[in-house]
């Protein structure tokens, strides 16, 4: 499949295999949820959820997190361009107890992590990017 | 954009509500979410201005249930129809799967529909998508208002002005009272889906 990578992003649908779907949701576990992670969701902009993993006690209304995401992210890069920025890198909401973490995969999905107090900001933001390497290789390869 | 998850055999489409300001785009989420109480896991979420005016988008998920064993959500939008907002609009078009155009029946606004009209033609254009290929439905909303003798416009004007090249399906509708909301809903879903069933 891979020499068509091209033409299937002009694709109004897409899907990517099961297998890689398996690999993407053992990343979203074993990189983010094991070091804190509350609830980390991969979504196209779009707003569809991708893939997605938590520590089995957040109770997030996701969907409406990944609408509202996608938007977000969406309005931001608006702003960005507006000023003359390619992109703005960092995308972050502190909360007392709970923060919302944004980073971009490539052109077509983003990660949302939302966390607290157990993991900090730095931490976090080197595990999401070694996490994004390997989405990019697995997500080049549907 | 639709997503198809062949791991949990699921899919996610993307529905939206377009057309001119104070059409009544919202008033159909409302009356869905309303409805269909059991089928929406979640809250609707608006971000709209202090005067009900929508300022990004409503968002409601819907669960279809069951289609060639993929269960399946759509999730409805809505754009903010005010001329003012179209940076947001064309953002709320991403990756859209099937557009329902809510058109206001009022004869005062016969000119700010086909402006609206227009203007998705052009913001779908922006998305490198053509109007003419993507799952529309039409629906020609405010029609209770003809008995409070409120000046409407008369069907036929509506599809000669919306729908002559079109040729779309299209529904006279009251999102106030609910008449041809679920039909319009139903209608765009299964155009929706039919265009993207040949992947399953
Ligand atoms: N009589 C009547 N009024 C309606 C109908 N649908 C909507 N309205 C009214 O029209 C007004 C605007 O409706 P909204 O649903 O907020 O319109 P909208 O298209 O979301 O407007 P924007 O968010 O500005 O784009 C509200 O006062 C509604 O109650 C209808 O079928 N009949
Ligand atoms: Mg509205």
């Amino acid at each position: 499949m891979a020499p068509h990578h091209e033409k299937s992003m002009n694709l109004t649908e897409y899907a990517p295999g099961q297998d890689q779907l398996d690999k993407i949701e053992q990343i979203l576990l074993t990189d983010l949820i094991a070091s804190g992670v509350h609830c980390v969701l991969l979504i196209d902009f779009a707003g569809n959820i991708i893939a997605q993993g938590d520590d089995g006690r957040s109770q997030i209304d996701v969907y409406s997190l990944a609408a509202l995401s996608a938007a977000n992210f969406g309005a931001v890069e608006a702003m960005a361009k507006i000023v003359g920025q390619e992109e703005f890198a960092l995308l972050f909401h502190k909360g007392e107890t709970g923060s919302l973490y944004f980073s971009k995969v490539n052109n077509e999905l983003l990660i949302i992590s939302v966390f607290g107090k157990e993991i900090i900001l730095g931490l976090l933001r080197m595990k999401v990017a070694d996490a994004i390497l390997k989405i990019q290789q697995i997500w080049k390869s549907t | 954009m639709a997503f198809i998850n062949m791991k949990n055999k699921e899919i996610q489409a993307k529905i939206v509500y377009y057309g001119p300001g104070r059409g009544g785009k919202t008033s159909n989420l409302e009356y869905i979410y309303k409805q269909f109480r059991d089928r929406i896991p979640s809250d609707m979420v608006s971000i709209k201005t202090h005067g009900d005016r929508t300022l990004f988008f409503d968002f409601l998920p819907f669960d279809v249930g069951k289609i060639m064993g993929y269960s399946t959500r759509v999730q409805l939008y809505t754009v903010p129809g005010q001329v003012k907002y179209d940076a947001t609009r064309r953002l709320v078009l991403k990756g859209v799967d099937g557009i329902v155009f809510v058109a206001d029946s009022l004869a005062v606004q016969r000119e700010k529909n086909l402006i609206s009209l227009k203007n998705l033609q052009i913001n779908l254009a922006a998305h490198k998508k053509d109007i003419f290929h993507v799952p529309l439905v039409l629906q020609y909303n405010k029609r209770d208002l003809d008995e409070p003798g409120i000046p409407i416009l008369s069907l036929e004007t509506l599809e000669n002005d919306l729908n002559r090249q079109l040729k779309v399906p299209s529904f006279p509708a009251s999102a106030l009272n609910g008449d041809n909301v679920v039909l319009t809903l139903k209608r765009v879903i299964a155009l929706t889906i039919a265009s993207f069933q040949k992947r399953l």
